[in-house]
């Protein structure tokens, strides 16, 4: 089954979401400036709220007569949200960070080790 | 309010002001002012209130009952004859018939009507219950029996104990700094140094006034023994005041051993009573007095029905019935009179021991080790006091048996302490010696049937004795030494304690001029003197009349003798002359004050009947004496009868103390004779009584060497034996303890330690994985993440395959 070839379904709403995600994680494991973990993390999450929505899209769905479908965009709205509020916090221990070390390299906040 | 109610409150708070100002100084005693000054503020404001009080009390009870003039006798042919003027004698029974059975118009029936006020304050418990035995079940009270008697000795007590307690104010500063005792030495060869112990002093001061007190007020014969051991053990903690010298612990023990010696023999005579009577209460219809002096024979002296039923327990027992007859011929028979008899010479054991008697003595003058303001109160106003207090308080229950025996050893006590006074040379020493032999004294007065006599020496004694005492301290104080041999001539330097002293020597020498006036002492030794001649005119026994008499002289020898040899003729030690000095006023306006008193205390106020003699004559217990029923020859003279005797008596003392003071002046005042030829002829005779007859050699020998025999058997009974038990199990215990040991240390600690340990070691190799590296994290989130997502596919895959 070639999905280039196919009308656009939830396949390819997963697709992308897995691209988001992988790159997402990606991003996380490999940059070592804070604000680049911080824009892999949104990457994630945006990932996974492509999915929510695709999943809850009554367009998508075979069951679409019976269920309002409102499932997934709620969980996706209640992620946006706490992205922005995550992203509040994080940027403001990032912020700490480089005023105590005047870097903002995570592997140089290795203060936490066991 | 009604007197009957105001009196016993009075008294009550009299009492137990004491009380509230030893408690006081207990709890705040070193943090009242720099060194706890305070406290000997807050015990002397205590006592100056309770004697206050006390005085208050008796105005009012003047003021209600008055006092009686003494009744003239009817005939009065004897009247006419009297010497004195001013001392006036009760004289009632001139025409009494002297059979006992004949129930005149005797004293019972003297017009008075002063009852004592007794009562209960608190009831401390209830043994037995009603109906369970013959008895009314016994309640242990804290009640007061109060009459003429208990209301003067409170007056007394608190007046003498509050010019002690100023005057220790005074005596007692060098305990406000830290002391230095100068009679210690400790091994490293230094004198001890310690702390002052100006409140501890004032603290045992306020519980000994309330003790005595308390023991004066009791209403019940529990109560009297409660206290009774409260004033011991006062007596034990001043007399041991400087513990740290080995004579002054020594001397507390032996004061209070002693005292438990004669109290052991007070406990049977409670026996006694209780066992009988089932009671212990002085006051009231089913009271002590009331059952052995009933109102309805008169006041005679019965055997209760409790003892006849009591000492006829086996016929009881065989089966007859203890009807009232049955019971009566019982009494005739003389059944229960030992029981009596017992009873009295147990309480009189007490005494002996109190009040220092032969065979107890001996610990009155070790005593001396206290602090003098202490000997002062010991020796005058409360401790030895007591005793003869009770013998007269218990006079009702006394049988003429009883009193003979404590006539005999009042005689003894009181011719042996008077020789043993006239060799020692310690101020103090002679001083306590005076006090046994005036002691015994009292005591002998009382045996004879003096009862008024008795007390009335008792106050006097007590007012002039304490004089003697404080100005003994002051002298010690001003030369820093007790041996009268290094005084001398010290009149010039300390002129208040000199005079003062002479009045009170004057007054216990009985100086008086006879038909006009005389001091204290001379009065109550007037009367002392009247009774023993009365007592040897009917019933023969001369002796005591001699061992009395000669007792005045000797005691008038000797106390001159002291204030010869402390005050006039030449300093013999220079250096004590020079440091002496006279005492602060606030030590010698005390002096003063008792030196009033000393004379004239037996005073009878001017244009009124009021005198001590007649207010004692208010508190005479009802009821003549009987004759004994085992010494059937022996009557006890009524007291009215000695009235005749009085010329003779004044006579004779005041032949004695003539005789007495110019012997000591002849031989320590002009030195016109010298004591040293006299004691080099006498040497034997002199060692004798300088050893104080040897008493406390012959009781170490007696005594205390087979004690510490018995003792050192027993140590060693202990050390061989009973350690070597304790010894063993203690070393099976050991054994057992080191298994327990062992499993404790191999076993369970072992576990405990091997389980942590793991879990430390498990730590440590976790540890690692917490690298704090934001990317590994990561990294290994997503390791996890996708080996969860293999896993779950699989196990699903299978369980798909499963199903």
């Amino acid at each position: 089954m070639n999905l280039l070839s196919q009308p656009v379904g939830l396949s390819h709403y997963l697709v992308v979401g897995a691209v988001l995600f992988v790159a997402g994680v990606a991003c996380m494991a490999t940059k070592r400036n804070a604000l680049g973990v911080l824009l892999g993390i949104e990457l994630v999450l945006n990932g996974a709220n492509v999915n929510f929505v695709a999943f809850s899209s009554s367009w998508l769905r075979s069951d679409s007569q019976f269920a309002m479908g409102l499932e997934g965009h709620l969980v996706a709205l209640f992620v946006i949200v706490l992205a922005a509020a995550e992203a509040a916090v994080a940027l403001a221990i990032t912020l700490n960070f480089y005023n105590n070390h005047a870097t903002i390299d995570v592997d140089r906040a290795d203060e936490l080790q066991g | 309010m009604e007197l009957s109610q105001t009196i016993p409150l009075l008294l009550g708070l009299a009492w137990l002001l004491p009380l509230a100002s030893f408690a006081v100084i207990v709890l705040f005693g070193p943090r009242m002012g720099k060194s706890g000054v305070l406290s000997g503020h807050v015990a002397t404001g205590a006592i100056l209130t309770s004697a206050v009080l006390s005085l208050l009390a008796l105005a009012l009870w003047l003021e209600k009952h008055g006092v009686q003039e003494p009744q003239q006798p009817e005939h009065d042919s004897h009247g006419a004859r009297r010497m004195s003027t001013v001392r006036r004698v009760t004289h009632v029974a001139e025409n009494e018939p002297e059979h006992a059975d004949e129930f005149a118009d005797g004293p019972a029936d003297r017009p008075r009507g002063i009852q004592p006020l007794f009562g209960s304050w608190y009831s401390l418990g209830t043994f037995g219950s009603e109906g369970a035995s013959r008895f009314p079940p016994l309640r242990v009270e804290i009640g007061y029996y109060i009459d003429t008697l208990t209301i003067c000795m409170f007056a007394m007590v608190g007046v003498i104990a509050t010019c002690i307690h100023f005057y220790s104010l005074a005596y007692m500063h060098e305990e406000l700094d830290d002391v230095t005792d100068h009679e210690v030495t400790l091994p490293d060869g230094h004198h001890l140094h310690r702390p002052g112990r100006f409140p501890r002093f004032f603290q045992y001061l306020s519980l000994f006034c309330f003790s005595m007190l308390g023991l004066v007020i009791a209403g019940n014969l529990a109560m009297v023994f409660v206290f009774w051991e409260l004033v011991g053990i006062c007596s034990y903690l001043l007399i041991g005041f400087y513990y740290e010298r080995k004579s002054a612990s020594t001397a507390a023990n032996k004061a209070f051993i002693v005292n438990r010696v004669g109290d052991f023999g007070m406990i049977i005579g409670m026996m006694a009573l209780w066992g009988s009577l089932g009671t212990f209460t002085f006051g009231g219809p089913d009271g002590v007095f009331a059952l052995v002096r009933p109102a309805s024979q008169k006041h005679h002296l019965v055997v209760p029905d409790g003892m006849v039923r009591a000492a006829a327990r086996d016929q009881i027992a065989a089966g007859v019935a203890p009807t009232s007859t049955q019971i009566n011929a019982w009494r005739q028979d003389g059944y229960g009179y030992g029981l009596l008899v017992i009873a009295g010479l147990g309480v009189f054991c007490g005494c002996v021991g109190k009040s220092a008697q032969f065979p107890l003595h001996v610990w009155l003058p070790d005593a001396m080790e206290g602090p003098t303001p202490v000997s002062a109160l010991i020796h005058a106003a409360t401790m030895v006091a007591a005793g003869v207090y009770l013998v007269g308080r218990f006079f009702p229950v006394l049988t003429p048996e009883v009193l003979l025996v404590i006539a005999y050893i009042g005689g003894i006590t009181l011719f042996i302490a008077a020789t043993i006074a006239i060799t020692a040379t310690d101020i103090k020493r002679v001083l306590a010696y005076s006090t046994v032999s005036q002691l015994g004294l009292m005591m002998l007065s009382l045996g004879i049937g003096g009862w008024l006599a008795g007390l009335y020496h008792l106050f006097t004694h007590a007012f002039f004795k304490a004089l003697l005492f404080l100005c003994s301290g002051s002298v010690i104080h001003a030369c820093h030494t007790n041996e009268m041999p290094r005084m001398g001539g010290l009149r010039k330097k300390m002129p208040w304690t000199a005079y003062t002293m002479l009045i009170g020597c004057l007054a216990i020498s009985g100086v008086g001029i006879p038909g006009f006036l005389g001091l204290s002492g001379f009065y109550s030794k007037d009367a002392i003197l009247a009774q023993a001649f009365s007592f040897a005119d009917s019933s023969g026994h001369t002796l005591l009349l001699v061992a009395a008499t000669a007792g005045a002289a000797i005691t008038s020898f000797y106390m001159f003798r002291l204030w010869y040899m402390t005050f006039a003729g030449s300093p013999r030690d220079k250096h004590i002359y020079e440091h002496a000095h006279e005492s602060p006023s606030v030590m010698y306006l005390p002096l003063v004050i008792l030196a009033v008193f000393a004379v004239g205390v037996a005073w009878t106020m001017p244009l009124t009947p009021l005198s001590l003699e007649n207010l004692l004559e208010q508190a005479r217990p009802k009821g003549a004496q009987s004759a004994g029923q085992i010494w059937t020859d022996l009557t006890i003279p009524e007291e009215h009868a000695s009235h005749e005797f009085h010329d003779q008596a004044t006579l004779a003392a005041t032949a004695m103390w003539v005789i007495g003071i110019l012997l000591a002046t002849a031989f320590y005042g002009v030195r016109s004779l010298d004591p040293e030829d006299v004691r080099v002829q006498f040497a034997k005779l002199y060692s004798f009584v300088r050893h104080k007859w040897w008493f406390d050699e012959i009781y170490a020998v007696l005594f205390v060497q087979p004690v510490l025999l018995l003792s050192r058997a027993a140590a060693g009974i202990d050390r061989r034996w009973i350690d070597w038990l304790v010894d063993r199990s203690a070393g099976w215990t050991v054994g057992v303890s080191r298994v327990d040991d062992a499993i404790d240390r191999w076993f369970v600690d072992g576990l405990v330690d091997r389980i942590a340990n793991s879990t430390y070691s498990l730590g440590l190799a976790l540890r690692g994985w917490q690298s704090g590296r934001l990317r590994r994290y990561v990294m290994w989130i997503v390791v996890g993440t996708v080996g969860l997502f293999v896993l779950i596919s699989w196990f699903l895959e299978l369980a798909v395959a499963g199903s």
